[in-house]
């Protein structure tokens, strides 16, 4: 059982899943931790790698799943392009080690703090192939921008954690790269002043691009970020009048050095906050003018990002913080912990009655054996 | 096009049926008189038309869960319907079917600005959402040319885009959750207010699922604040390939426009003629409008200029008013008003890998002739999205099947080149039996898995978007 299944193209993958009888650890190479105490012999996407189209001219890349992501972003920077979505790298928040793979983040649906202005890994992700728990080889969307032919089985994919078949090629809207960045800070205020102030920045005309608060910042004082991008004169200018929209709630300062702005952002993006400490770390997708509330309920140390709408919450280890939250709109996920805590509380949070009988009927038709992460998502 | 035989034992039961869904709903809200079920009888793909059995009217989620569950009972197929809009077919009706129309669902539910989305109900019009927030400086991105009519309903069912989706994206990038009733008659929500979707993305997938896994009674849209200011340019070419090249020039240089519009000679010679809009006689045409404060308009436009000017364009036209900005868009706004001034035309909706324009369009041009029917392109260039519309002649014998066929050859072309069959418009039945160009069997097998799981019965919407003989066993199990 310690030896990992690699196959290398896409027909050897369908041959591995259409003869398996156990169940199936999925991964690109694990840096994201999803399926690490799962039973089950790892199948990992690596071996299928390599950008199979990159047409700078019309967005779009197309990649095979076990494709580092380092790769991509190299290529995609020859041309000043870039992954909008922003995904986040987990490495340093889980301790492991390895290259994201484009597949980990479209079966993850990994976003980042940009999620608020251009959406999700979802939302940038124009066609997949997998192949099912069948060992059927699947197709669904294509590669160009606007494709409404059939189900969207791609978003489907997007987010399902490998249990309704495993990706074998992907294909991705990129954008180009911006020419500034510029970063208002302000310090010192409260969870839910910044929260106030991180709506109205992003219920502006100045398309604000990341709008995140940390209690805590690196000297320990609240630090809350709002970012905006593009065309040089356009960022001045943009932070310029949010520095005025937001006069009232307090003093703020304009940061636009290209190196600590990205720096910044990639602190909130990778979550840094928590590297390398002890306890378990949630992450609460919520309302953002409910995230007060709900960081004061947690406990805890916590950081918002998505102008409140995202919370990640660092508790001791095995805390159940769902029991600790009062009603609200959304979900959280445990996405550091032991496998025993994860066990226990289980990684995501359990749904009503309707919709798990929708999911579990979706995964019975995909994965009728039953073999993709069992356990993972119900 | 050929759809399933009524069923004659549904047909049958039609009093029983009528009764039954009278008793559940308001007064007034099932109709079933048969000169009164024609108005249902088609939606706008005008082609084809078949009165329902009956037309129910509900005026809440409770209600419209009643009807399903009374159809489910009864095995009595539903077609859902928002404002009948479609010009795919997707709301046409089938002989022994319940029209569920959501239209006299209309209401906001929730505005809030803090968290930035709105609450309705799905009848409402797409138009009418943004006007609900525009006093406070918002809108609601998607913005189909229908917008005035289409209901938010459609736009979910068909994934939606609009002339603005370049940046804002299509109504799945908006949507941010539903309350959704099943065929069963079972109320669920999902998404809702947060961003992330707990569990797999079941509203992912509910979007743009042409009304075959339930009905959407109410939604929770993202709405924006309005830009400062946006301005068009008008630019003229003398050839489709130098107006492809310098789109793909614009996207690339990092300049986000809200929307690129493309029109060719036959289509802007159309519109001249219906609405003066002061076009040049050219044979390429590109509207390009970017947003922003004034200044940060002047620098987009400025380099939109230089990249146009490499390319050596016969006009260049910037607006530097309102009422300038209102005649350059006159003329895309009207094109389609314009075709069916002269012509009975059918508008296909097929997306390309924008690479691929000069190439797609020299080749519909040679279907064209090779047809003898003209075809005119007025469509969304910056993301492919094309809009051939083909002229014909509806009381001429024979005319409409041979614009069909040549719809079909265009379409394959699009998937030919790596795009596919549509890009806004939906499947339903236009181009139910156009699937299997771009499917295999096993990839449509996995999308019947998918309705299998929603609606096992397969009584909902079901003769649409997959060839018939595809889902026969399923249908008539
Ligand atoms: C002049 C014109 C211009 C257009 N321009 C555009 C454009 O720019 N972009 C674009 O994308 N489209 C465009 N369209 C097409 C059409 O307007 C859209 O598809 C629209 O979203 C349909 O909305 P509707 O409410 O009219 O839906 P309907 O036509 O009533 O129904 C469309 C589909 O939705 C299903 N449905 C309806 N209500 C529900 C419900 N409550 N739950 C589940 N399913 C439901 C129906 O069964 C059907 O399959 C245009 C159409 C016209 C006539």
């Amino acid at each position: 059982m310690t030896d990992i299944l690699k196959p290398e193209s896409e027909a050897a993958l369908a041959e591995v899943i259409a003869t398996a009888e156990t169940p199936l650890r999925i991964t690109g190479v694990g840096t994201r931790g999803t399926t690490s105490g799962l039973t089950g012999q790892q199948l990992s996407t690596s071996g299928m790698s390599g950008v199979t189209l990159y047409e700078p001219g019309a967005l779009t890349l197309v990649a095979r799943a076990g494709t580092s992501v380092a790769e991509i972003e190299a290529l995609l920077a020859e041309k000043k392009q870039r992954l909008a979505f922003e995904p986040m790298d987990h490495r340093g928040l889980m301790g492991t080690t390895g290259e994201p793979t484009i597949g980990g983040i479209v079966a993850a649906n990994v976003s980042g703090p940009r999620r608020v202005a251009v959406g999700a890994c979802r939302d940038h992700l124009l066609g997949v192939r997998f192949v099912d728990g069948r060992g059927k080889v699947i197709k669904n969307g294509g590669r160009v921008m606007k494709n409404v032919t059939g189900y969207d089985l791609v978003k489907l994919m997007a987010g399902s954690f490998g249990t309704l078949g495993v990706l074998t090629e992907v294909s991705l809207k990129v954008l180009p790269e911006v020419e500034a960045r510029a970063v208002l800070l302000i310090n010192g205020l409260s969870v839910a002043d910044a929260v106030a102030a991180m709506s109205r920045a992003l219920g502006s005309p100045y398309e604000v691009s990341g709008a995140a608060h940390t209690p805590s910042g690196l000297d320990g004082h609240p630090v809350t970020m709002l970012r905006v991008e593009g065309f040089a004169e356009s960022v001045a200018y943009r932070a310029k009048a949010l520095q005025k929209l937001l006069a009232e709630l307090g003093e703020s300062q304009i940061e636009d050095d290209p190196a600590r702005t990205k720096a910044g952002w990639n602190w909130v993006r990778n979550v840094e906050a928590f590297h390398g400490s002890q306890g378990d770390v949630w992450r609460v997708s919520c309302k953002p003018s409910d995230a007060p509330r709900l960081a004061e309920e947690a406990g805890g140390e916590a950081l918002l990002d998505w102008g409140g709408g995202l919370l990640w919450v660092q508790l001791p280890e095995g805390t159940d913080l769902r029991a600790r939250l009062s009603s609200y709109d959304g979900h959280a996920t445990l996405v550091r912990a032991s496998a025993k805590t994860r066990d226990a509380l289980s990684v995501f949070e359990p749904q009503n009655e309707i919709l798990t009988r929708m999911a579990q009927g979706l995964r019975d038709r995909f994965d009728p054996k039953q073999i993709f992460n069992t356990g993972l998502m119900g | 096009m050929q759809m399933p035989q009524p069923n004659q034992d549904v047909l049958g039961r039609k009093s029983r049926i009528v009764a039954l869904l009278a008793e559940a709903l308001p007064e007034g809200a099932v109709i079933h008189d048969e000169n009164e079920t024609r108005a249902y009888e088609c939606d706008a793909l005008t082609a084809y038309k078949c009165p329902p059995m009956c037309v129910a009217l509900p005026t809440c989620t409770e209600e419209v869960a009643a009807v399903l569950r009374i159809c489910s009972e009864n095995n009595v197929p539903v077609v859902p319907r928002g404002a009948g809009t479609s010009l795919a077919g997707g709301a046409l009706p089938t002989a022994d079917c319940v029209i569920l129309g959501v239209a006299r669902m209309n209401e906001v539910l929730e505005t809030d600005y803090d968290n930035r989305f709105i609450r309705v109900q799905t009848g409402r019009t797409n138009l009418s959402v943004s006007g609900a927030v525009e006093e406070n400086g918002f809108f609601y991105a998607p913005d189909p040319s229908s917008q005035l009519a289409c209901a938010i309903a459609g736009n979910i069912a068909m994934n939606s885009g609009g002339a603005h989706c370049l940046k804002y994206g299509v109504t799945t990038n908006n949507l941010l959750g539903v309350k959704l009733v099943t065929m069963e008659g079972e109320i669920v929500e999902i998404g809702g207010a947060h961003m992330d979707a707990a569990g797999l993305d079941l509203l992912g997938l509910i979007c743009g699922s042409e009304g075959q896994l339930g009905v959407v009674t109410e939604a929770t849209l993202r709405i924006l604040h309005k830009p400062e200011g946006a301005r068009p340019v008008l630019i003229g070419f003398d050839s489709n390939e130098v107006a492809g090249a310098c789109v793909s020039d614009i996207i690339q240089a990092g300049i986000l426009p809200v929307a690129i519009e493309f029109m060719d000679r036959p289509c802007i010679r159309a519109v001249e003629k219906f609405a003066k809009a002061g076009y040049p006689d050219c044979e390429a045409l590109l509207i390009v409008e970017v947003e922003g404060s004034d200044a940060e308009i002047d620098h987009q436009l400025g380099l939109i200029k230089d990249i146009a000017s490499a390319h050596n364009p016969v006009e260049f036209r910037e607006s530097g008013s309102a009422e300038e900005s209102a005649a350059i868009w006159l003329g895309r706004k009207s094109a389609f008003g314009a075709m069916g001034q002269i012509n009975d035309y059918m508008c296909l909706d097929g997306t390309i890998p924008v690479s691929e324009l000069p190439l797609v369009l020299g080749r519909i041009r040679e279907l064209s002739q090779g047809y003898g029917l003209e075809v005119a392109n007025v469509f969304h260039a910056g993301d492919g999205n094309m809009h051939p519309l083909i002229l014909f002649n509806a009381n001429k014998d024979g005319d409409l099947e041979k614009c069909e066929a040549l719809g079909a050859d265009i379409l394959r072309l699009c998937v030919e080149v790596g795009g596919c069959l549509t890009g806004e418009h939906g499947v339903g039945v236009e181009k139910r039996d156009l699937m299997t160009s771009q499917y295999t069997a096993d990839d449509l097998e996995a999308q019947l898995l998918v309705k299998d799981v929603f609606d096992p019965k397969w009584l909902l919407n079901a003769a649409k978007v997959f060839p018939l003989e595809v889902t026969q066993s399923r249908r008539s199990a």
